[in-house]
């Protein structure tokens, strides 16, 4: 239906698209929203596409968002986030980390990685704001954190508070400690950060 | 799996069709279940198998799990099984005929259809099977429906003591949606009764079954016909009322909101008062189904002026996006252009082989082994058809490539006269399916070197154990078979049954080239573990010293992806040939050290890495989100 928000996160199999958008999910059932997600993945734990595709509203009927819907794009790797970009809807808008994660085909010569995807979006005339997650996580000292930067990317993005995202974020490491808890908290706001500054600069 | 806690009744969870499915099957009190694991149905028992209070096994293949289903449904207990739609064909058998004895207790078969193939070699609709072994088919269009619709299976499967088929697809399997769950009941089972004039399938027995067969049809259509998951929902634009089921529904409701819709849940046999009842409601009828026209067929058959794939794809998924122009052409309506961009060009990328798998080192090798044939099976090792290795030349079916490569050596032309003939099968594979074909070709006397590559999991799937690793389902220690001696026992000659190391590049090329030149059959066994599994153990990883990259571009056709170009450039031989060349480095954060690399690398550019940076010493614990 109209009403529904469409999330759709991209990526590619192995860095967490499909958990994140779990994570988005969880949120949006919280505030009381009706949810769905699916993820277009084939064999994606062999290094494959991944499209993960969030749908939440009052109800949701079909789980799959079609091109020209999406309400944000949050996209994991650059090459990636550009692949998708028929699915925003007009004044969508694209969070993308600025990784490049070159795939054999590439590496063989047998296709080139785009130069400059960052600037194909743009020129596309879609909104874009760009950050580099990868480093952010690694300054917080685990690459692994890099997700938890992502969620927060899009935290200011989504019709509801960040409040609830960063909540369904930490819940997730409760058990394994406060030290873990504390860090995911400042990826997350690191995240937020990133994404409103890079905003702000474009503005 | 390890056992969990369920999540107590009337909590309304986010869940995938899978996991509703699992849910339901615990809360119906069945004590059995079994599959083989296969994308998109295999969590399903992954999740059956971590609830207490039932029995859960991973089978070697579809039929042994439906026969197992069958055994615990005689014995009176409630079974399941299931599968991808694949694996029907191969249980199909034992189908055929438990649809003659039915069963005493409940059994309830979860067939997964992967419509748009996302991880599978064909498309089929599993429907069929309703029709063929006339058993009832229901199709939910969301996890709530999965879950409810499993547990009214149990019911009609005893109420009428047949097996009952649920028809998933892939956007059903792994959907997560909200799914309220309620308690557990027990069940207390029958016990087995000797009834050999219905358990015993001799002609004499089963002659007199099929008429009882044709009787329970015609009761199944009457229920169908009042059954509750069949419902009218009226609507104001009346151009056109749909008949659909499973996804599709949903995708109808989404189009065309004030359309009139019979939704079908219980979809074999079909409620054709019920279709009437709809076609008499609106001007025209189209029914929306997912793959085949089998709804669309029989209401045809009926003398209903219906409307189906005159308008709609035989192949792949439904969705808002097909439906909504393909309406508007038939309703002679303008379509609306999408506002959505053309997409962008971005280069491929498929799916690969993970960094240091073991396979990597067995196509590396093939495709440095001129004039072979390779007959190719179901796995991750399918990747080797890809580049860089392009050595693998089939794939059809489970355990097809030892059948296959005996036609290809029985069967050669003039024209292949010389080439060697290989097999690719995988240890899950080969005890799946591949045993037989194997026996086949060493009683037939072929001439074929069979690489048979044992990573000690169900790969593909996500590495689940099998009988091949020496784990039960649980992560138990359970009996291991032993390749080798299985092999030999199968007839293949002991001095041609090798068991090498993947990783070790000159012994695994010295074997591949030895054994193809011998005309009979021969089978290498691979033994390193897949990278994904807990016996796999990571060793200190590789870099490049750039100054001693001469380009030459050896390492990258290994194909880790852990390999990187850092920069291209070109060079004239001394015979005035240019070559191209590729300098590369290794991303050591992800490298496990396999060596692989280091063999061919000619200047010995590749060494072990030295740990430098901060990011390598952070504490373990699965930080990522």
């Amino acid at each position: 239906m109209s009403d529904n928000t469409n999330i759709l996160v991209v990526g590619i199999g192995g860095q967490g698209v499909m958990t994140a958008t779990e994570i988005l999910a969880e949120a949006a059932i919280a505030l009381g929203h009706d949810a769905k997600k699916t993820e277009v993945a084939g064999m994606a734990q062999r290094g494959g596409v991944v499209s993960s595709h969030l749908r939440f509203g009052k109800r949701v009927l079909s789980p799959q968002i079609t091109p020209g819907t999406a309400d944000v794009l949050l996209g994991f790797e650059s090459a990636e986030a550009m692949r998708w970009q028929h699915m925003l809807k007009p004044g969508g808008i694209t969070l993308m980390n600025t990784a490049r994660l070159v795939p054999p085909v590439v590496e063989l010569g047998l296709f080139d990685y785009p130069e400059d995807p960052l600037a194909e979006i743009r020129k596309s005339g879609n909104k874009v704001v760009a950050f580099d997650a990868t480093t952010i996580a690694q300054n917080l000292g685990d690459i692994r954190l890099g997700n938890t930067v992502m969620l927060g990317a899009i935290a200011d993005h989504l019709p509801f508070g960040a409040e609830v995202l960063l909540d369904c974020v930490l819940k997730r490491f409760q058990r394994k400690g406060e030290k873990l808890v504390e860090l995911n908290r400042r990826a997350f706001a690191a995240g937020r950060a990133a994404v409103g500054e890079a905003a702000a600069a474009l503005a | 799996m390890a056992a969990v806690m369920p999540v107590p009744a009337a909590s309304r969870v986010l869940m995938s069709g899978n996991e509703a499915v699992a849910r339901a099957v615990w809360e119906a009190g069945v004590k059995v279940a079994a599959a083989y694991p296969g994308t998109p149905s295999t969590e399903m028992l992954e999740v059956i198998s971590s609830y207490p209070d039932l029995y859960a096994e991973w089978s070697v293949n579809e039929k042994v799990s439906l026969e197992v289903a069958i055994g615990a449904a005689y014995a009176g207990s409630r079974s399941f099984c299931c599968m991808k739609h694949v694996g029907m064909n191969v249980a199909s058998d034992a189908l055929m005929t438990l649809t003659l004895t039915g069963v005493i207790g409940g059994l309830v078969i979860a067939i997964a259809d992967d419509v748009g193939l996302s991880s599978s070699q064909n498309e089929q609709d599993s429907r069929y099977w309703g029709r063929f072994a006339h058993v009832p088919v229901l199709e939910p269009a969301d996890s709530q429906e999965a879950y409810a619709m499993t547990l009214y299976a149990y019911e009609l499967s005893e109420k009428f003591q047949v097996p009952v088929i649920l028809r998933m697809t892939t956007r059903i399997n792994h959907v997560k949606s909200l799914v309220t769950v309620g308690e557990r009941n027990e069940f207390v089972g029958a016990g087995f009764k000797k009834e050999p004039a219905r358990f015993v399938m001799v002609p004499g027995n089963a002659g007199k079954r099929i008429p009882l067969m044709f009787a329970r049809d015609i009761k199944l259509r009457e229920l169908a016909e009042s059954a509750e998951l069949n419902f009218i929902e009226e609507g104001s634009d009346k151009r056109v009322g749909f008949i659909a089921s499973g996804p599709a529904y949903m995708h109808v409701k989404e189009s065309f909101p004030n359309a009139p819709v019979l939704k079908l849940g219980f979809s074999w046999p079909v409620p054709f008062e019920k279709c009437r009842e709809l076609a008499a409601m609106v001007d025209q009828v189209v029914i929306v189904e997912e793959v085949e026209p089998l709804v669309e067929t029989e209401l045809k058959a009926q003398g209903l002026n219906v409307i189906g794939k005159e308008i709609l794809p035989l192949q792949g998924e439904l969705s808002p996006n097909v439906l909504k122009p393909a309406i508007a052409r038939l309703l002679g309506e303008p379509v609306t252009e999408t506002t959505a961009l053309a997409p962008m060009q971005v280069f491929p990328r498929p799916p690969t082989m993970c960094v240091a798998c073991p396979h990597l080192g067995v196509y590396y090798t093939l495709s440095q082994v001129r004039n072979l044939n390779i007959s190719g099976d179901i796995g991750c090792y399918t990747l080797g058809a890809g580049h860089p290795w392009n050595a693998l030349d089939t794939c059809v079916s489970m355990g097809a490539s030892m059948g296959v490569a005996l036609g290809m050596d029985k069967g050669r032309g003039e024209a292949d006269k010389d080439k060697r003939i290989v097999a690719v099968i995988g240890d899950s594979t080969f005890l799946h399916m591949g045993m037989q074909g194997l026996l086949d070709m060493v009683y037939n006397k072929g001439n074929v070197t069979v690489l048979l590559l044992d990573n000690r999991a169900v790969g593909m799937t996500g590495g689940q154990n099998n009988p091949g690793n020496g784990y039960g389902i649980h992560g138990e220690d359970a009996p291991r078979v032993d390749f080798a001696k299985l092999v030999s026992a199968l007839g293949v000659k002991d001095e041609r049954i090798h068991v090498v190391n993947p990783y070790e590049l000159p012994v695994l090329f010295k074997t591949i080239r030895e054994e193809v030149k011998v005309p009979e059959v021969s089978v290498i066994i691979t033994d390193q573990p897949c990278v994904l599994v807990k016996d796999y153990h990571k060793l200190k990883p590789f870099e490049v010293i750039d100054d001693k990259c001469t380009g030459c571009g050896n390492c990258i056709d290994v194909g880790c992806p852990a390999i990187h170009v850092t920069r291209r450039g070109k060079e004239v031989k001394p015979s005035g040939r240019e070559v191209d060349l590729a300098f590369v480095r290794i991303e050591t954060s992800v490298c496990t050290g396999c060596g692989l690399c280091v063999q061919p690398c000619a200047p010995k550019a590749i060494v072990h890495h030295v740990q430098t940076s901060p990011i390598q010493l952070v504490t373990k614990g699965g930080c990522a989100a």
